[in-house]
């Protein structure tokens, strides 16, 4: 096991280093020009001429490369442009937010489209496997900008049961330490923190739920049903075994593969930042900061953004691996 | 008698009127500012951006500043100054007793600091001990854009509350760039402690002081019970980053807000039928234009860009793509600026007329001269403060022009790319479309940055006359405000005779507001000054 994990660990160095090279060249030859989009209409030739030597934009691409790799292995990612502050520091300043919300909307995605899939497996054809299957398809289609809106003008505006945008009243005062705001107001005990900060997080993080939700309903409907038609559960339901211990034991654990490297790929994806769930609900996370750096051609902060996501992404992907192998000792090293 | 009971119930009913609408400001309570992005940074030297500089705004005062509703200056942390007759030297004579929100004190010394850190050559004199300028601190735009190292020969402090500048040549909107963000007095103490952290932990002498900031999220202010200008009736100020406009603005209507900037023109709507809204509107101090590419022949002939400005329905334009938001432009400086010229009549939209000066100026003959069948109107790719779509905006333009025989062709580059091929005239941009928002409230910060050609390369219209450079350079080295008045008017009409460009819009700018905000105004230089706000 640890050997499958060395090789899986090592195995990140080629793929991270060719993430950076397609970062780096890829928005380097998007047209633009940084010095031009932070000077706007006043720019003048001397002025932009001096932010270009500034930014260090003025040497050769391959030059800049080296020393962006060479900053990136002292773990300095440069600065924003925009603010001048430390991209290290900007990351760390909304990674947190991203976090919460992700892993609230995969807890939330997870249960209800396991369970949902799982019974629709189990009752296949019945009206709620043809409902379920419905509503997962709605999950995947419907555009998330919209959901959020309809979602916020029922509960918070209609109904006013929970709190429209952001992530905290202003009312409400918490220290952070990790920036996770559940994690923090548990640590420093502070309960109305917590209450008000869960009730911010439920409906961005059921909007952001719904895609993951439908792609694993839909994935664990078809892997139970797939292992459902095996002689095993046959074999199990004549020994009169109980549906629970049939489907459950026998059925579940052997449908989960598949499951689990979707709800891996997916946890990954939301972990790059869900741009529109937290652009509409002012939720200040890293997807927006990303999409707002690429507008403004601020290449640092586009360079240390994306090599996080797809550090992450990759991470997540080897510790899905490793729990393959885990839920499947079949799998070893090839 | 019947009536002598009726007069004291008019007066009596006029009284209570009164007594309603004047009510007095009441000191308490916190006021929520909805706006669509963060400030990158809280240091006034380095900043550019509007949502920076909103904060500035608060935290820190000038040398002078705007008045409440103009850009007329008033007295700021300087209480007079004096212009010596050579127009060389500003000798300006500080507020005694003012602190810093640290504790230190507001003096000479710290305004030298403050102003000469931005210096290329920090030619300065300090009073007392001299504070270590930083090593390392990014460029500061603002200052390089307003040319002040061009401007500014040295900055001395005589004693603890007198400082002189000393110019290199005579410029007379220099009192008006001091009142400009940039110029911005900060604690030396913190700045030299801070270092590049000044950013994110401003320390000025302003109405509010600095608490907190979320990134993206949230900055907090709080009241500077000892402003020199009385303590703002707010206790707290919170500017609250919420990017959609339609959330911002459901926001507002859950009152979760108190103010809710850039809503959608349709939101405007709403917020009027809203019995609990209320909307603030200021013309913005910007313009949107048309220009020309003035080094192709084809443009030299002055009756050929009369025609095209005949041509153009601007009013139409405002009416349908500014949704009303904004006001034709018949000059290239705002309204609501000193020195406007109100006397000029502007071109009418007359396809007729524009199609005969078309035919007397052999405009066909001349394009097929140039080996052109039509012509390009470059569009902006993106919204911008005095244009909120280029592209409508142009194809509006391509209709117009279609009726007057003009065939024209859209080009459009994304936005950096656009600014930087338009700074090069390009042989085929024939009209180009671009704006500006002012940035000192004076009318050189327009005329000249616009339209000076002869001046300096970096003018973006690259119209070049030699009567009109010489107004405006009278103009910058006049003594009285009314001789630039005149030269001033002088240069609108020029304008409008010469045609080097369209104007088109002046953007205004509608914010819906809780009807408990009391006293918010807009400022025409877009800042958000909480200073003299009060909830009721």
């Amino acid at each position: 096991m640890s050997k499958f994990i060395l090789h899986r660990f090592l195995s990140l160095i080629p793929t991270l280093l060719g993430i950076s090279i397609l970062v780096f060249f890829m928005i380097h030859m998007i047209p633009g020009d940084p010095a031009e989009m932070m000077l706007g209409e006043r720019a003048s030739e001397q002025s932009l001429k001096e932010l270009r030597e500034d930014l260090g934009l003025d040497k050769p691409l391959y030059v800049q490369y080296g020393l962006f790799m060479a900053r990136l292995f002292r773990g300095d990612l440069g600065r924003a442009y925009k603010t001048n502050e430390k991209i290290t520091t900007e990351i760390a300043e909304r990674f947190p937010a991203t976090i919460e919300l992700s892993i609230a909307a995969i807890i939330i995605a997870t249960i209800f489209g396991m369970a949902a899939g799982i019974i629709s497996a189990t009752k296949q054809y019945s009206i709620f496997d043809y409902t379920s299957m419905v509503f997962s398809l709605i999950g995947v289609s419907m555009p998330i900008f919209w959901l959020g809106l309809v979602l916020m003008i029922i509960f918070s505006l209609n109904l006013g049961w929970l709190p429209l945008s952001g992530r905290l009243s202003y009312h409400i005062n918490l220290e952070t330490v990790t920036r996770i705001y559940l994690l923090d107001s548990i640590l420093s005990q502070n309960w109305p923190a917590f209450k008000d900060a869960l009730w911010h997080l439920i409906m961005p993080a059921f909007t952001l739920s719904t895609i993951p939700m439908a792609i694993i309903a839909r994935i664990t409907r078809s892997s139970m049903l797939e292992v459902l038609r095996q002689d095993y559960i046959r074999t199990a339901k004549a020994k009169g075994l109980g549906p629970v211990v049939v489907y459950l034991k026998h059925g579940l654990k052997n449908a989960l593969i598949p499951v689990i490297t979707v709800i891996g790929l997916q946890f990954g994806i939301l972990m790059g930042g869900a741009i529109l769930t937290e652009t509409i609900f002012a939720w200040p996370g890293i997807g927006k900061w990303i999409l707002d750096a690429v507008y403004a051609r601020d290449f640092n902060a586009v360079q240390g953004g994306t090599m996080l996501v797809a550090t992450t992404f990759v991470l997540i992907n080897m510790l899905v691996d490793i729990l393959y192998a885990w839920v499947n000792p079949r799998i070893k090293v090839s | 008698m019947k009536r002598r009971a009726l007069w004291w119930a008019i007066g009596l009913l006029l009284i209570l009127a009164g007594m309603a609408t004047a009510a007095d400001p009441k000191v308490g309570g916190t006021l929520v500012f909805g706006r669509g992005g963060d400030s990158a940074g809280l240091d006034p030297a380095f900043e550019t951006d509007g949502n920076s500089f909103m904060i500035c705004d608060n935290i820190f005062d000038q040398l002078v500043l705007y008045a409440d509703e103009s850009t007329e200056l008033v007295p700021g942390l300087a209480t007079s100054w004096d212009v010596a007759e050579d127009g060389l030297s500003y000798t300006f004579h500080l507020r005694k007793d003012v602190k810093f929100h640290d504790g230190t004190e507001m003096n000479a010394d710290a305004v030298v600091f403050s102003i000469g850190r931005m210096m290329k050559e920090k030619n300065v004199k300090f009073a007392g001990e001299p504070p270590a300028f930083p090593e390392k601190q990014p460029p500061a735009e603002y200052w390089l854009s307003m040319e002040m190292d061009d401007t500014i020969e040295s900055i001395e402090a005589v004693d603890s509350h007198t400082v002189v500048f000393k110019l290199k040549r005579r410029e007379a909107p220099f009192l008006a760039n001091m009142a400009m963000d940039f110029a911005a007095i900060v604690s030396p103490t913190a700045a030299v402690k801070y270092g590049e952290d000044f950013r994110s932990n401003p320390v000025g002498t302003g109405p509010f002081k600095f608490v907190k900031w979320v990134k993206d999220d949230r900055i907090i202010l709080e009241a500077n019970t000892e402003y020199w200008d009385g303590r703002p009736y707010l206790d707290q100020a919170i500017f609250r980053v919420i990017p959609d406009n339609s959330v911002r603005f459901l926001e507002l209507k859950t009152g979760n807000i108190s103010i809710c900037q850039f809503p959608n023109p349709e939101d405007i709507e709403l917020a009027k039928k809203d019995p609990n809204l209320k909307l603030v509107s200021q013309p913005g101090m910007n313009i949107g234009y048309v220009s020309f590419n003035h080094t192709k022949p084809l443009w030299q002939d002055k009756q050929i860009r009369k025609a095209i400005a005949l041509a153009i329905n601007k009013k139409a334009i405002v009416d349908n793509i500014y949704y009303g938001l904004g006001q034709v432009a018949k000059n290239t400086i705002p309204p609501t600026m000193w020195g406007y010229n109100d006397d000029i009549v502007d071109h009418p939209y007359d396809p007729e007329a524009a199609m005969a000066l078309l035919k007397e100026a052999d405009f066909a003959g001349k394009l097929e001269a140039a080996g052109q069948d039509k012509i390009t109107l470059w569009s902006m790719p993106v919204p911008r403060p005095y244009n909120p779509n280029g592209m409508k905006v142009g194809e509006a333009i391509q209709a117009d022009l279609k009726k007057v025989g003009i065939d024209v062709e859209l080009v459009t580059f994304e936005w950096g790319t656009y600014l930087k091929k338009q700074r090069t005239q390009p042989p085929e941009m024939d009209l180009f479309q671009l704006g500006w928002t002012g940035d000192n409230g004076d009318p050189d910060n327009f005329l000249a940055v616009l339209l000076d050609g002869m001046a300096d390369p970096n003018v973006r219209t690259q119209w070049k006359n030699e009567d009109y450079h010489n107004t405006i350079l009278k103009a910058k080295q006049a003594n009285s405000k009314d001789e630039r008045i005149q030269l001033y008017r002088h240069a609108q009409q020029l304008i409008h005779d010469e045609v080097p460009l369209i104007n088109v819009a002046h953007s205004l700018v509608v914010w819906p507001e809780l009807k408990q905000v009391q006293n918010f105004k807009l400022h025409p230089t877009a800042s958000v000054r909480l200073h003299k706000v009060w909830m009721e």
